[in-house]
């Protein structure tokens, strides 16, 4: 029986930043800094004890939340709540609304699932693949400054920076294919999303396959067979078994999946 | 800062990353939410902020100032249940009860949010809690009949204990 843990306040300096200005002003390089977006991961972590922050900055009334249009143009801010994508076309909709229950998903944020450590025993991001197949770019601070780059150069160095929003061309048509989860509570296990661009470009990627998202591109290059799109995938990750799927498991679904999504953007398009 | 717990001001002293769960267990002394897994996995610890569920477990009570936060305690009193309270009673979905004061504020959302009685609407809207004794079915029925707004006589369901509340006040 696993003895209930011993929550305590925790110590350490606490700065609520009230707009972005302040937010970047408080993250600074970063160095040292806790970031808090919704809390859904983070508290988790701290009321285990496992781990105890110096300097936590709470972004929660940053003013980081909202999502605009500009012509065809979407900007996500970071503190969107991850249940106010689920209005939004696929793969983004679809993608939300398969992301842990209501009541995280009104907590959880953009920034949170984006930037969320690679967790210890499950990947998490379930939304990172949706963003990438929709050539997203972020928008963040650090040590250089506030900067725009592609959404898969920030996942590789999402720890260090503090992001702004995230803004994609709306798709000409979306996808989104995902393996059932066993509850509600567990992070996607394996999940493939696709885009046609305005431009008639393809993109798919997918979440569950690694340590983050990632896109696809030999699937995409073989697209115009989707059984052999399929196939082409598995040679574009490195699967591996996790708490939430075996990699023998991946590997026979994944194709499946990649298969589901070109067939669902030829009839979306 | 100040949070509005069912209706009355209360001071905080906790730090802002201080759970929200644990202000009201420990420093407020309301123990309707229950410390269950106390990493959202369970859904025990439910409350409404402003009319809207969260698990308090995972909510820094940094971002609540002034909030307005209703737990079970809030929700209807023991000789004034609340309809959806009623409704647990009348269906028996209640076992052990551990779990049932965040089934009824997540119910309570549902209900408030325009929730029929439609058993898979029901089953999203209930899906990130647990209830250990398995007492699915009962709940789901409970809620559904909530839903529909259906009556009870409580003096039958459990004598002596309980009087109904007439035209569903809260």
């Amino acid at each position: 029986m696993t003895a209930i843990p011993d929550v305590k306040p925790a110590a350490g300096e606490v700065v609520i930043p009230t707009s972005a200005e302040e937010a970047v002003e408080a993250f600074g390089d970063g160095s040292g800094v806790t970031l808090v977006g919704g809390g859904t991961i983070v508290l988790a972590d701290m009321n285990y004890g496992r781990i105890a922050p110096s300097r936590v900055v709470l972004l929660g009334r940053a003013g980081l939340a909202g999502i605009a249009r500009d012509r065809s143009q979407v900007t996500i801010g970071a503190g969107t709540s991850v249940q106010d994508l689920i209005g939004l076309a696929a793969p983004l909709g679809p993608c939300a609304a398969n992301v842990a229950d209501i009541e995280i998903r009104l907590q959880g944020t953009v920034g949170g699932n984006l930037c969320a450590g690679a967790g210890g025993e499950v990947p998490r991001g379930d939304l990172q693949g949706a963003f990438l197949a929709l050539g997203a770019t972020a928008r963040s601070a650090g040590d250089d400054g506030i900067g725009t780059e592609p959404l898969e150069e920030f996942l590789t160095r999402r720890d260090e920076r503090l992001l702004l929003d995230v803004s994609f061309e709306e798709p000409a048509a979306g996808a989104f294919a995902s393996l059932s989860r066993p509850h509600t509570h567990d992070y996607t296990a394996l999940a493939v999303s696709g885009v046609r661009t305005p431009g008639g470009e393809l993109r798919l990627a997918a979440t569950g396959v690694g340590s983050w998202g990632q896109r696809l591109p030999s699937a995409e290059a073989a697209a115009a067979d989707p059984e052999q799109a399929g196939r082409a995938a598995l040679g574009d990750v490195d699967l591996r078994d996790d708490a939430l799927a075996s990699a023998w498991y991946r590997e026979h679904t994944l194709p499946i999946l990649v298969q589901r999504v070109l067939v669902r953007l030829e009839e979306a398009t | 800062m100040k949070i509005v717990v069912n209706g009355a001001v209360r001071e905080i002293g906790s730090s802002p990353t201080t759970s929200l769960l644990f202000v009201l267990r420990e420093e407020l002394g309301v123990t309707g939410p229950k410390a269950g897994c106390q990493q959202g996995g369970c859904g025990a610890c439910t409350v409404l902020i402003d009319g809207s569920p969260r698990r308090s477990c995972l909510l820094p009570v940094g971002y609540l100032d002034g909030a307005e936060i209703t737990t079970v305690e809030g929700l209807g009193t023991p000789m004034s249940l609340a309809p959806v309270q009623q409704a647990f009673v009348h269906h028996y979905a209640a076992q052990c009860g551990f779990c049932t004061s965040g089934f009824l504020l997540a119910a309570q959302a549902y209900l408030d949010r325009g929730g029929t009685d439609d058993r898979e609407a029901i089953i999203e809207a209930l899906g990130g809690h647990v209830c250990r004794c398995t007492g699915y079915v009962k709940i789901i029925e409970a809620v559904a009949a909530a839903a529909r707004g259906d009556t009870f006589d409580l003096t039958t369901t459990a004598p002596g204990k309980y009087t109904t509340v007439a035209g569903g006040a809260r």
